[in-house]
């Protein structure tokens, strides 16, 4: 085919959030993969400096800019593309091209959206365009009424029909909805619902439907394929991206399989998709009645998902479709052989599970619904569902252990944890099965189908058997091999029969191994091919199952193979970040001429593309499953310093199983990990540190606590699920702390630390060989410690560090890694204050801000890590960071508006979910765009200012009479207000919100009268805290930018004061290079 | 419930062993793998698959049970035809509890009241490899005794799935003679909602004595060319000008009767995942399929063209004649199980009885 584009410009979607996460790195590399391909030049629009799409080689111009119709604008003006990709950025850049589209942008640059066209995403986006479009070709949407009286509500309700579901229009957390079954209940809900809105939405309720997806694929020539469909676990009124989803479909004959696909094609040629899309349905339990929900008419969550599940690439087939192929004119990339114009057929099934992290979060409700809080999701393939739901508990890394033998969760209330979902549900449900709950009560109460109930119930009986067995012995082959079969792990099988001490268990777990494998029970590695075998397949996509009596594959005594264990599960603290560390880690590999293997399980990832290494095991990081695979592979070595905090785990264990660890030994990063010996370890090298103890009583603790001095940090040392991490600055407050978070013994010791505030706090990367550090990158934060450094702002080179302070932080890693004797990645936390340095973490690995300071040096710190590893010395190293000519800025993005009711405040938990990287000229430069690529607006006429202690009241002064200058409106809170006015800036006072007065505070905010809202948190008393947390959830609930640090507000205020939008540098990356 | 053991032994000597979950008692047929992912029970009652041990690609089977044999107007609502007429089934996880509204039974009850036996924990997967690169083999499924092995290609398939005698269904416009070689009931199906009377007629009924205003050949079990009393009728009707379609069997029989030539495939085409291109034009479709034989493209006369190709592995997937209203889909436009975006071909069938234009 020839191709008639030139310079295709794809749109990134920014940094991940909740509901836009990880799947958009891999869609949009797999498209610039595509055009690439094609030979056509790409430019890229994406701030998300830690994603493998802007790495080099992807795209052939990376632009670290806000993905906003600005930027984009002055992308297009400057690199004239005559293409432009909309739908690989998530709903970021749907929005984004919809607006440039919209205002006649596109048209003016005379750019073609390839794909879709703009009017199809309109009309999926419009609920209303949407209902109408669909009617238009007799396909059913859910049946809504928009009414504005209690009449007009029950002639509503007797035209839909009972039971309906009530909700207020344009009311916030779904105050004033509910479900009604009749006249009386509607009259009651509607009356209610009227107090909050002027206009109530009569729905027909679809309550305990199933609800089922499709990824749908269409050509210009009219061609369509639906790759994979898939089935909610749980019915209708959970969010998909909160359910736990299987593909193929469980539950639906052929029949309802072919009616939902024939209704998606007749769909998505309607609407004139071109590429991918998506539609949702409801579907009747008991009946093939159905509703359409939603239709994506872009690639999304799901169809990474899909992508995964079937081996089938839809972003890479979507993109090529958009340059105008036809699907028969593709190849199916997997087999090489076949064509791409067809459905997968799949030989096993897959289970996705969420992965959450609500207890991060203060004040934010554990139940789930409609909305999307999942920060990640995990997908675990096995040949029946019990093997992949037992697999996808594993992995999702909460401590469990599989559906059961998992440590003990309470439900004081069974029935109402099973009504009202929360992100333990299936766990509640094991619960109630192991109480001999029937399946049909379990049914009547979660509606979840009885295939997956009946299902689950098997794994309870499997296990109430097991745990009648005494011995390894008394077990048979058969039990021990269903076992298997139905997921159990080695580390179940031996706390069912054993149920040794916490500590003795691994040496259980070992036993059960040996056994098992002298009995000849060892899992089959299987391929995931596509069409089920049908056709030969080269492709090395894998996973582990026990249903199998042959692998796929064979064993090479030739190859010299790297095993590289990848990061699992998105979650707050470990995101994609780690997805680039593990790709730069397996290009390395490759590229020094070894086999790369990849061990990973999130399907959200750019390292699960099957093409990204030479064997790609789809399966579990656990302790059995990588040992599994070593005695399949014979691995020369494990790399497992680049995939964040679960490999590290596993070193040690790994090490004493035998398997060779590459890097630095896990002796040492177990003198890292150890916070008594990596103390002692300092005290000998005489670092300095701050002062610590582990106690294990009140006593100790107040005692200790009297010493130090308040504030101190304190943690528990054990923690189950979720840290419970906290500053506590008085004795009021750490009675509180200790009785609330933690539960203090001698099992369950506390951590109390030296907090020291107004310290700077340093990021120290680097990369040592044999004990020498061979170079580093040295970034400050811009808030002062206390600030999560996964939720600080980052600078990097630092702009105010003194010379001083970085030759010590090199003296100290340099007797560090010496003593470590370090090879490969590593990182430190460090505190400075007057040029004192105390170091408060050591991670012998990569940390999150590899990519940033790579990228910002244009040199990939894993790629010379990697190479070290393997005994290769790199070709050069990274330029000096004093001799770089720009400045990056990290910074964080959060996604409070997902999480109602969370307090959006910063502490030393962290809270973000994903970060950007920004290039400038200079420190503002940088930071006006980190900023506006994390949503935040500048504001240009007024401001709501409450400044909480004094050392933040006394930051805020410069950069408020700077914007005094601009004349700006300056409301603030009364204290606030007086100090200003003291300091020559005169602001007006408001009324906190639990006062009558006016102005108030959070009126200003729902009016949308200030454009920023600044609250730096003052103290934990009571009062302040509810008003603060009131004007700060306003903030989010009303979209308006919320800062709540004074050290970065006074450093954007300053950075927007000194430099306007239209002065910004736009230089892509390689232009900072002079490339 | 006690597990019985059960054993899929090929034609090649390996065994397989796993537990019986169907009938206990063993039978003999060809082993042949399906990649789809749903329509056991359509599978299970196309008697194109009769003589067949059928092994399920897809590791789960049987998790929505079975529905009923109610009928509607002579015709299974649920049911490809009135019983299973596989041999034997081979799933990796037979799901012991079902779940669906329209289930009346689960598939092991099923098969048990058919006299079917089925096994289950066998390694799928490593079995449709080996029928990949050996080809077809021969199988048993042996539950209790040993039997002999049973080699269904040389056998009559189609007179033991055909009816004996002619039966007329509704009331429509179009007369439509449908030859019964294994019919499925959605063939059946697909013709009474374009307005149709049908004239079901057995496999070697002389069709030619009938008026029509188009005649449909039905899909079916076994090697076309044991069919040779079809294959004359075929070459008589095709000398006037009435409208034909073929489907499966129909468009081998259809090649056979112009003089073209059959081969059995290695191991065949069952799947819901088949593409095709009409030939021509950039449109490709996803089909549902069950052949072990395809059309010799080469042998096709000179007034014959190829309709529909198969874009993995080229071979013929429809046949057209270049003047004359006569095609055939090698594939299944009725679907059931699996896609139905062909189904436009009853349309095109139709158009062609009604003179009016049609696209292929």
């Amino acid at each position: 085919m020839k191709n008639q584009y030139k310079k295709v410009l794809v749109l990134g979607s920014g940094a991940l959030k909740i509901g836009e996460a990880g799947e958009f790195d891999y869609s949009g590399s797999q498209a610039l993969k595509a055009l690439k391909e094609e030979g056509i030049s790409t430019i890229l629009i994406n701030p998300n400096i830690a994603t493998v799409q802007t790495s080099k080689g992807i795209a052939d111009k990376v632009y670290f800019l806000p993905v906003t119709p600005y930027f984009v604008e002055k992308v297009i003006e400057k690199e004239h593309p005559d293409g432009i990709f909309l739908s690989f950025g998530g709903q970021t850049a749907l929005n984004c091209g919809t607006q440039l589209y919209k205002s006649g942008i596109l048209a003016k640059h005379n750019i073609q959206v390839l794909g879709t066209p703009v009017e199809t995403i309109i009309n999926t986006e419009d609920r209303e365009l949407f209902a109408n479009k669909l009617l238009e070709i007799d396909v059913k949407t859910p049946k809504s009424i928009a009414v504005e009286s209690v009449d007009e509500a029950l002639n509503a309700a007797r035209k839909i029909g009972f039971p309906l579901i009530i909700r207020a229009a344009f009311t916030l957390g779904g105050q004033g909805s509910g479900f009604c079954s009749n006249e009386d209940e509607l009259r009651t809900l509607a009356v209610n619902a009227f107090a909050y809105a002027p206009q109530i939405l009569v729905e027909e309720s679809l309550k305990g439907w199933k609800e089922v997806e499709y990824e749908v694929v269409r050509d210009r020539f009219d061609n369509c394929i639906t790759v994979c469909n898939m089935e909610n676990f749980d019915p209708l009124g959970i969010h998909t991206g909160e359910s736990i989803v299987v593909a193929p479909s469980q539950t639906l004959t052929n029949s309802e399989y072919h009616k939902l696909r024939a209704l998606s094609i007749k769909i998505i040629r309607h609407l004139g998709v071109v590429g991918e899309c998506n539609v949702q349905y409801a579907f009747d339990p008991n009946s093939e009645d159905y509703r359409v929900i939603e239709v994506n008419a872009r690639l999304s969550r799901s169809s990474a998902l899909a992508s995964k599940a079937t081996g089938y690439p839809l972003a890479f087939v979507a993109a090529k479709l958009g340059l105008g192929y036809g699907l028969h004119q593709l190849k199916n990339s997997v087999t090489q052989t076949t064509t791409a114009c067809f459905e997968p057929a799949l030989d096993y099934i897959v289970v996705k599970i969420p992965r959450w992290d609500l207890n991060k979060f203060q004040g934010v409700t554990r139940e789930i619904g409609s909305s999307m809080k999942s920060v990640g999701e995990v997908m675990a393939i096995g040949r029946t569902f019990e093997e992949a739901i037992q697999k996808g508990l594993r992995m999702i890394g909460q401590g469990m252990h599989g559906l059961v033998a998992n440590p003990k969760l309470s439900f004081p209330n069974l029935e109402e944890a099973l009504t009202h979902p929360t992100d333990q549900r299936i766990f509640a449900i094991a619960e109630a099965m192991e109480k001999g709950w029937t399946i049909e009560k379990i049914h009547e109460l979660t509606k979840i189908d009885i295939w997956f109930l009946y299902k689950m119930q098997n794994i309870i009986s499997k296990k109430n058997h097991i745990e009648t067995m005494k011995s390894l012995d008394e077990m048979d082959y058969e039990l021990l091999l269903d076992a298997k079969k139905i997921g159990f792990s080695d580390f179940q099988i031996a706390r069912l029969i054993f149920n040794p001490e916490p500590k003795e268990i691994e040496k259980y777990q070992i036993k059960v191994r040996n056994h098992r494998k002298s009995v000849g029970i060892q899992p089959c590695i299987k391929q995931i091919d596509t069409l089920a075998a049908e056709y030969p397949s080269e492709t090395a996509y894998l996973y582990a199952t026990y249903h199998g009596i042959e692998n796929d594959i064979k064993h090479n005594s030739k190859d010299k193979t790297v095993i590289v264990l990848g990061s699992g599960a998105y979650r707050i603290g470990s995101s994609v970040e780690f997805d680039w560390c593990t790709v730069s880690a397996v290009n390395e590999i490759r590229k020094l001429g070894y086999k790369s293997v990849m061990i990973n399980y999130n399907p959200e990832t750019v390292s699960t593309d099957y093409d990204m290494c030479d064997r790609l095991y789809f399966d579990e990081l656990t302790f059995e499953r990588v040992l599994d695979i070593v005695d399949m592979e014979k691995p020369i070595g494990v790399i497992v310093s680049v995939g964040g905090q679960i490999p590290n785990n596993l070193a040690m264990r790994l090490h004493q199983a035998g398997v060779k660890i590459l890097g630095t030994s896990p002796d040492s990063i177990d003198k890292a990990e150890d916070r008594q010996k990596f103390s002692e370890m300092l005290d000998r090298l005489k670092i300095d540190q701050p002062r610590w103890k582990q106690l294990s009583t009140f006593e100790e603790v107040e005692h200790s606590v009297d010493e130090v001095g308040y504030p101190v940090l304190i943690r528990p040392s054990y923690v189950l699920s979720g840290s419970a991490m906290n500053v506590v600055s008085n004795a009021d407050e750490l009675r509180d702390y200790l009785k609330l978070a933690a539960n203090v013994s001698k099992t369950h010791p506390v951590v109390v630390s030296e907090f020291i505030e107004g310290a700077k706090e340093i990021e120290y990367d680097a990369v040592a060989n044999n004990g020498e550090v061979m170079f580093d990158a040295i970034s400050e934060h811009v808030e002062f410690a206390g600030v999560h450094s996964g939720d600080a702002t980052l600078v990097f080179p630092p702009q105010k560090l003194y010379f001083e302070t970085i030759r010590r932080i090199r003296k100290i890693a340099k007797e560090i890694a010496r003593e470590l004797k370090i090879t490969g990645p590593f990182n430190m936390q460090l505190l400075a204050k007057n040029n004192d340095i105390k170091v408060i973490e050591c991670n012998l690995r990569a940390s999150r801000s590899f990519p940033f300071v790579s990228k910002v040096l244009d040199y990939n710190f894993i790629e010379t890590a990697t190479g070290y590893m393997l005994g290769r010395m790199p070709n050069s190293l990274p330029p000096s960071m004093f001799e770089i000519d720009h400045v990056g800025i990290k910074a964080s993005q959060f996604s409070f508006s997902r999480l109602s009711k969370a307090d959006p405040i910063l502490g030393v938990e962290m809270a973000s979910t994903g970060e950007v990287g920004c290039l400038g000229i200079d420190f503002d430069d940088a930071m006006i765009k980190a900023m506006l690529s994390v949503g935040y607006r500048i504001p240009s006429k007024s401001i709501l200012v409450s400044s909480g202690p004094l050392r933040s009241k006394i930051a805020l002064v410069e950069p408020l009479l700077l914007l005094q200058q601009q004349e700006f409106t300056i409301y603030a809170t009364k204290g606030t207000a007086a100090f200003l006015k003291d300091n020559g800036v005169n602001a007006i006072p408001v009324a906190w919100p639990d006062e009558a007065d006016s102005p108030n505070s959070v009126e200003l905010i729902k009016n949308r009268q200030v454009e920023m809202v600044i609250n730096v948190p003052k103290n934990l008393s009571r009062r302040e805290l509810d008003n603060d947390y009131t004007i700060r959830r306003a903030a989010v609930d009303y979209n308006i930018p919320l800062i709540t640090n004074a050290r970065l507000a006074a450093a954007f205020l300053i950075a927007i004061s000194n430099k306007k939008v239209e002065n910004l540098e736009l230089v892509s990356w390689g232009e900072y290079f002079g490339k | 419930m006690e597990k019985i053991k059960a054993k899929l032994v090929l034609e090649d000597g390996s065994e397989y062993t796993g537990y019986s979950f169907g009938y206990h008692g063993s039978s003999a047929g060809e082993a042949v793998f399906n990649t789809a992912m749903n329509g056991y029970p359509e599978s299970l009652t196309d008697p194109s698959y009769r003589g067949q041990i059928l092994v399920a690609t897809f590791p789960l089977i049987g998790n929505y049970g079975v529905p009923d044999s109610d009928t509607d107007g002579n015709i299974q609502k649920f049911w490809e035809s009135d019983k299973i007429h596989i041999s034997g089934l081979v799933v990796t996880e037979y799901s012991e509890t079902y779940s669906h509204w329209n289930a009346s039974k689960s598939l092991s009850d099923w098969l048990i009241e058919h006299k079917i036996p089925a096994i289950s924990g066998l390694d799928t997967r490593a079995l449709t490899k080996k029928i990949r690169e050996h080809g077809c083999m021969l199988g048993k499924i042996i539950v209790d005794n040993d039997v002999e092995w049973i080699d269904p290609n040389k056998q009559n398939l189609v007179k033991q799935v055909s009816i004996k005698q002619k039966i007329t269904y509704g009331n429509g416009k179009h007369k439509i003679v449908l030859v019964d070689c294994g019919v499925k009931n959605n063939i059946i199906r697909c013709l009474l909602n374009r307005d149709t009377t049908i004239v079901r007629v057995p496999y070697d009924y002389d069709f030619t004595t009938e008026d029509y205003d188009g005649l449909f050949i039905s899909n079916g079990p076994g090697d076309p060319k044991m069919n040779i009393e079809t294959i004359n009728h075929l070459k008589k009707a095709m000398a006037i000008d009435k409208p034909i379609m073929g489907i499966c069997l129909g468009n081998q029989l259809l090649a056979l009767a112009s003089g073209a030539n059959t081969y059995k495939l290695p191991y065949g085409h069952r799947s819901h995942n088949q593409p095709v291109i009409l030939k021509g034009t950039n449109r490709c479709f996803i089909t549902s399929q069950n052949h072990g034989f395809a059309v010799d493209t080469s042998t096709l006369p000179n007034d014959w063209k190829i309709l529909f190709e198969n874009a993995n592995d080229g071979t013929c997937e429809g046949i057209k004649h270049k003047t004359k209203p006569i095609f055939a889909a090698q594939f299944h436009p009725e679907a059931s199980g699996g896609p139905n975006d062909t189904e436009f071909l009853f349309d095109e069938f139709i158009g062609m009885i009604e003179k009016t234009e049609t696209i292929i």
